[in-house]
């Protein structure tokens, strides 16, 4: 019955999150939509109808990626995501994700975290598999050196400092003509040092910016495209969350890599 | 004559101007041609338009590879052109070449012919910093000041491998030394090595940092736990006292009970009848997860209700001390169940109705 439950409501949540999934997948974020339309596949090295069917491949099956080996509702539990902030803390908008509040101490539901984090694993997986760009963005001044570490360590981008108004909006004059902006933006914790959102969620919505964000009980979810209700002041869930996110990163580009030999080999044996 | 044949061969040299520069330069990355090649514009109008929208010009690695490669050869042909060694053909060589090659009387310097080396012409600070597929090369990248937060990154790792420990103190350098040394020079040398960690890239020199620092100790080791006491029976038992406030309390733990509380003769819920001062009691037995396991028998003199239950409290976290783990001592120590708690009343002061409430203040 639990089980029947969770699948339809994954099947509600996903489907309509695919064609997002293709739009970024198939080209750079340029600053307008329109560009972002008449912009080529990605140039790498091999000829776009390869790239159309590995694209293809991987999206004909659910968990391409065998995400829901990496972690269960009892890792969750043990690194206490569960716990959210004090009662009066609490934004409007979270109600729906939370289980209840004990002693004046807000539960999130785990079974409902589990999941958004598989949607949004999956998502980031694919991100990862087309070669996009993704920027892990944190305001936690606690875990900035294990976000930027965590993001080296991929092969990613990481942004733990003070944010600039128009690194998104005026990527052109701040960084120069024909810069790549992030593909995807994935939020450690979305509220900034003075409990505000951070600038990041909303630039990245006006960039058409698809974001992945971990959204304790006194953040704000409406304009985050996968977001994750879970704690995100504990060290032992934020370091839960890094090894996540680097364990689907580097899966999705091993796979990337594995397929690409493989399609190699398959060319070069392919005239005899 | 000689004139004449160098003049013809200048017409296959490459040189640039210094301040103005040849509009027909192509950024060669392929994906990006686009955006950054040049065109060749029909009106002066939007000549102008088109500079003010590309910004200052980006050069790939490669670009100025082929530039400098340039410059080496038309250095060469120079170089024979005026009978010189082109091996020992200096930048002064040059300019004196060019300036006799091509005579100018254009008052500005900067307008007249130079041949430079491309680092001196193309500024260093505008190289292209993301590959051909559009990806930047560095992490930090998208935070707009990339080397200056990768600096912070590397001097954080640097204070983390320093957190917890402490600078090594006089009489250990003694030891190690073997030498007598005074306050001063030890002072001097702690300054020295602050400075060292405080550069930047101090990681570099982590293993000889580290040499002289020492972990510091868990403070818990510092707390005296009392051995566990055995009465007739075998049973373990073990004592302590605690103070808050102006109450004293004395405790007796004995194992294999049943988690019976007795003060002053009396049963706990008769002698504490508000809830708060029974949870104060139970704090550290719940906290040790040992509720059921003890009998206590206690007495406590002194005090009011509240202080009388915060002696008995740290009463039986001494006394439970003996019975735990070892890790569980620290735990203890930081839920703050070992710490006396030092508030007592303050005097009063002459002038003053209490410790802190003056008279009424009068303005007149």
């Amino acid at each position: 019955m639990a089980a029947g439950f969770v699948t339809k409501a994954f099947r509600g949540l996903r489907w309509p999150r695919l064609p997002a999934a293709l739009v970024s997948c198939s080209g750079h974020a340029y600053g307008t939509a329109a560009a972002a339309e008449t912009a080529a596949l990605p140039t790498l090295h091999e000829s776009t109808d390869d790239t159309e069917n590995l694209l293809r491949l991987s999206l004909n099956q659910p968990d391409f990626f065998r995400l829901s080996e990496i972690f269960n509702l009892k890792d969750l539990f043990n690194a206490r995501v569960h716990l959210g902030h004090k009662k009066g803390c609490r934004h409007r908008l979270m109600e729906p994700y939370l289980f209840g509040s004990r002693l004046d101490v807000d539960i999130i539901d785990l079974e409902q975290t589990v999941e958004h984090l598989r949607l949004a694993l999956n998502f980031t997986a694919h991100v990862a598999f087309c070669g996009g760009v993704i920027l892990f963005v944190s305001r936690r001044r606690q875990f900035s050196h294990l976000v930027e570490s965590m993001a080296k360590e991929c092969g990613e981008y990481a942004h733990t400092r003070y944010w600039q108004g128009g690194l998104l909006t005026n990527a052109h004059i701040q960084y120069g003509t024909g810069v790549r902006l992030p593909d995807l933006v994935v939020f450690l914790s979305t509220l900034n040092n003075v409990f505000q959102q951070h600038v990041a969620v909303r630039d990245a919505a006006k960039m058409n910016i698809p974001t992945v964000g971990v959204v304790d009980s006194n953040c704000n979810p409406s304009l985050i495209t996968y977001p994750v209700p879970g704690n995100d002041d504990t060290p032992a869930a934020m370091e839960l969350y890094c090894r996540l996110f680097k364990m689907t990163i580097n899966r999705a580009k091993d796979k990337r890599k594995q397929l690409e030999l493989l399609r190699g080999l398959g060319s070069s044996a392919g005239p005899l | 004559n000689m004139a004449a044949s160098r003049a013809a061969v200048v017409g296959s040299l490459f040189w640039k101007c210094g301040s103005c520069s040849t509009g027909t330069f192509l950024i060669c990355t392929n994906v990006n041609t686009q955006l950054l090649s040049r065109q060749i514009c029909a009106t002066p109008a939007m000549r102008r338009k088109n500079l003010a929208a590309a910004g200052p010009q980006k050069f790939t690695e490669e670009f100025i590879k082929k530039q400098v490669e340039e410059f080496n050869i038309g250095k060469r042909h120079l170089a024979n052109m005026m009978d010189e060694d082109p091996q020992t053909f200096t930048q002064e060589d040059i300019d004196r070449s060019i300036s006799y090659l091509f005579p100018s009387g254009l008052f500005d310097k900067r307008a007249r012919p130079v041949m430079k080396h491309p680092d001196q012409v193309f500024p260093r600070q505008t190289a292209v910093q993301w590959g051909e597929d559009g990806r930047p090369f560095h992490y930090l990248f998208y935070t707009g000041k990339q080397s200056y937060y990768s600096l912070m990154h590397v001097s954080m790792a640097v204070l983390h491998s320093l957190a917890g420990s402490r600078w090594l103190l006089k009489e250990e350098l003694e030891e190690s030394l073997v030498e007598n040394i005074s306050d001063h020079d030890f002072a001097r040398f702690i300054q020295l090595i602050e400075r060292l960690v405080a550069l930047p890239y101090g990681a570099a020199e982590e293993e000889f940092v580290l040499g002289y620092r020492r972990q510091l100790e868990v403070q818990s080791s510092k707390q005296e736990i009392q051995p566990l006491q055995y009465d007739q029976k075998g049973v373990a038992y073990s004592t302590a006292d605690g103070r808050r406030k102006m109450s004293t309390a004395s405790v007796t733990l004995k194992d294999s009970g049943s988690g019976k509380f007795t003060i002053n003769g009396m049963d706990q819920l008769h002698y504490f009848p508000v809830l708060q001062d029974r949870e104060q009691l139970l704090f550290p037995l719940h906290f040790a997860r040992m509720l059921g396991r003890f009998d206590v028998d206690s007495s406590v003199t002194g005090g009011g209700r509240s202080a009388q239950a915060g002696a008995l409290r740290l009463a039986i976290s001494r006394a439970l001390l003996s019975f735990l783990p070892e890790g569980q001592v620290e735990d203890m120590r930081q839920a703050g169940l070992l710490t006396p708690d030092p508030r007592v009343k303050e005097r009063k002061k002459p002038g003053q109705e209490g410790a802190r409430k003056k008279f009424t203040w009068k303005k007149r």
